[in-house]
């Protein structure tokens, strides 16, 4: 009983020390915590975490210690602001790794083919340009024929809303290759509307009675 | 009694307050491409798996996998299991002393904590702030 009283008591001052701390934190002292400054941000997680502390891999396995830290590898290459924190295009093309062709290596060079597709998009994004040649770095046609895309310019339909879902180049970019983030919509929508362009009004605008 | 009960829920409340307040910190942050495995391996007592899309990127390229493996690009899609495994499927094309270090380092693969379900980590649908969204008139 005493001791219980004595753990309570402690703990109430350890919350008592820490509380203004929080609350000083949150600008004001009147506003609840339902109303907190960010409700829905998520900070981004701190850079190529060792896997110890990477939130999945389990600390208690031996062999975790035994994986190799991501920033370390990371070092050399060519470094970027989004998914992996690495231009994987540049590193490629920089020579700063040199992932094999085949499973034992050697064999034949992949068949690059430099051939740019034009997406004209709907609204005040710049056009999509999708380039054949840095994904057939990487890929095998195969890959996207015919299983994701019928090899005819205009022949897919495509939205963002399925691309976010994870269709069409979505199956990749979101995933594996660079994420979908307010910081890459350039690498894909890169380009400009002809000189003029204009987005088109909705109907319900052009038909406002009030305005 | 009374005062006991108060104060031991007093106390419960407390560490519930402070627990509260670090859980935020606790959110996962593994690298982007990390794939979980895990739709048998938990069940069989083994941790989950955890497949490190940035380490095998770069000493090959996609295509050795995805094309000339033929893992379908979907994560826990490919049904693999150990006796695929230790046939030469899937992981074991090249995990096999040959390629790379063998089968029996269990641990490294299955690193992952207990009941991590199948995901692609860091995914753009997994950072969205609510599950989807439907375009008005999908094209
Ligand atoms: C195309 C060949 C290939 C396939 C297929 C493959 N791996 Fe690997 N993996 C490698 C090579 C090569 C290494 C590096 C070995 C070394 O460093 O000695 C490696 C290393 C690893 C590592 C250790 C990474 C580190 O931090 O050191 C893990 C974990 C791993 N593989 C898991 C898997 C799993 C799980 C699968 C199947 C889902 C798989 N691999 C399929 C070739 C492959
Ligand atoms: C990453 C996926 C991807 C890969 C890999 C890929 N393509 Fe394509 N390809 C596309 C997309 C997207 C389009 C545009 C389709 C559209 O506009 O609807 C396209 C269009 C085409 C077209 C039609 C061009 C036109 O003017 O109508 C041809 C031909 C083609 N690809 C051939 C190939 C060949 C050959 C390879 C392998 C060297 C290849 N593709 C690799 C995604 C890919
Ligand atoms: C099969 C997988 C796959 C699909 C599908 C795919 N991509 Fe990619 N994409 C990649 C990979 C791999 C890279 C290399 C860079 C990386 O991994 O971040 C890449 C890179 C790019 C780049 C940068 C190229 C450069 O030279 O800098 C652009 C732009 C791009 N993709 C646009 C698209 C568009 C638009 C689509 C849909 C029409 C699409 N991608 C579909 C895998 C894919
Ligand atoms: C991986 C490449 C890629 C990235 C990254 C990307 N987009 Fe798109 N976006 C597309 C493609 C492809 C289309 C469809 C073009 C068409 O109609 O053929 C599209 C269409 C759109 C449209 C037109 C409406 C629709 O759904 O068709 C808008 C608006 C848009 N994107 C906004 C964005 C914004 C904002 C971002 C950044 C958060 C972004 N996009 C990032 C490829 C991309
Ligand atoms: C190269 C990576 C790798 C290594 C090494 C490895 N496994 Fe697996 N193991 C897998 C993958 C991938 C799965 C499929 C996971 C799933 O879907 O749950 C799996 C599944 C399993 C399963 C459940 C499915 C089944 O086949 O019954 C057991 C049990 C298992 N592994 C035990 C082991 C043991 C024991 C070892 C060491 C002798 C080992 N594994 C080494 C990759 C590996
Ligand atoms: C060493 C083999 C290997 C290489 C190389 C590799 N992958 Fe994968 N990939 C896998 C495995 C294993 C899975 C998980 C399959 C499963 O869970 O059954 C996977 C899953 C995926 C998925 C599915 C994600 C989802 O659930 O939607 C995508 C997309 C993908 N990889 C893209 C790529 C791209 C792009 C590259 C090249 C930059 C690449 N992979 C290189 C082995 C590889």
């Amino acid at each position: 009983m005493k001791k219980s009283i004595l753990v309570g008591v402690s703990l109430l001052v350890a919350a008592l020390v820490s509380t203004p701390v929080v609350v000083m934190a949150a600008d004001t002292d009147a506003v609840s915590s339902a109303n907190s400054f960010n409700r829905l941000l998520q900070k981004p997680a701190e850079k190529n975490l060792p896997p110890a502390e990477d939130g999945i891999h389990d600390a208690e396995n031996d062999n975790t210690y035994v994986l190799q830290p991501p920033k370390i590898a990371f070092d050399s290459l060519v470094r970027s602001d989004f998914g992996n924190y690495v231009d994987w295009i540049k590193s490629l093309r920089e020579q700063k790794i040199s992932p094999r062709n085949e499973r034992m290596g050697g064999g034949e060079e992949p068949m690059i083919m430099d051939l740019d597709i034009v997406r004209e998009v709907r609204g005040s994004m710049p056009d999509v340009i999708f380039p054949h040649k840095g994904h057939t770095e990487w890929l095998q046609c195969s890959n996207c024929h015919p299983d994701i895309f019928i090899p005819q310019q205009g022949a897919n339909r495509m939205n963002m809303a399925g691309i976010l879902l994870g269709q069409k180049c979505g199956v990749c970019h979101g995933k594996v290759s660079f994420p979908v983030v307010t910081t890459t919509c350039r690498l894909c929508h890169s380009q400009a509307k002809p000189e003029g362009w204009a987005p088109s009004k909705s109907s319900a605008s052009v038909d406002n009675p009030w305005q | 009694m009374k005062i006991k009960g108060l104060v031991k829920s007093m106390r419960y409340a407390l560490i519930g307050g402070v627990l509260a307040l670090l859980l935020p910190f606790s959110a996962s942050h593994a690298e982007y491409g990390d794939v979980v495995i895990n739709n048998y391996a938990d069940a069989a007592g083994m941790r989950p798996v955890v497949f490190p899309h940035w380490y095998h990127r770069i000493r090959f390229r996609c295509k050795v996998c995805h094309a000339d493996l033929g893992f379908a690009f979907k994560a826990g899609g490919n049904d693999i299991t150990m006796e695929k495994i230790i046939d030469g499927q899937f992981c074991g094309a090249c995990h096999n002393g040959e390629v790379a270090w063998s089968i029996e380092n269990c641990g490294m693969c299955h690193s992952g904590i207990p009941n991590t379900p199948t995901q692609i980590h860091g995914s753009t649908v997994q950072r969205l702030v609510a599950p989807s969204y439907k375009s008005m008139n999908a094209k």
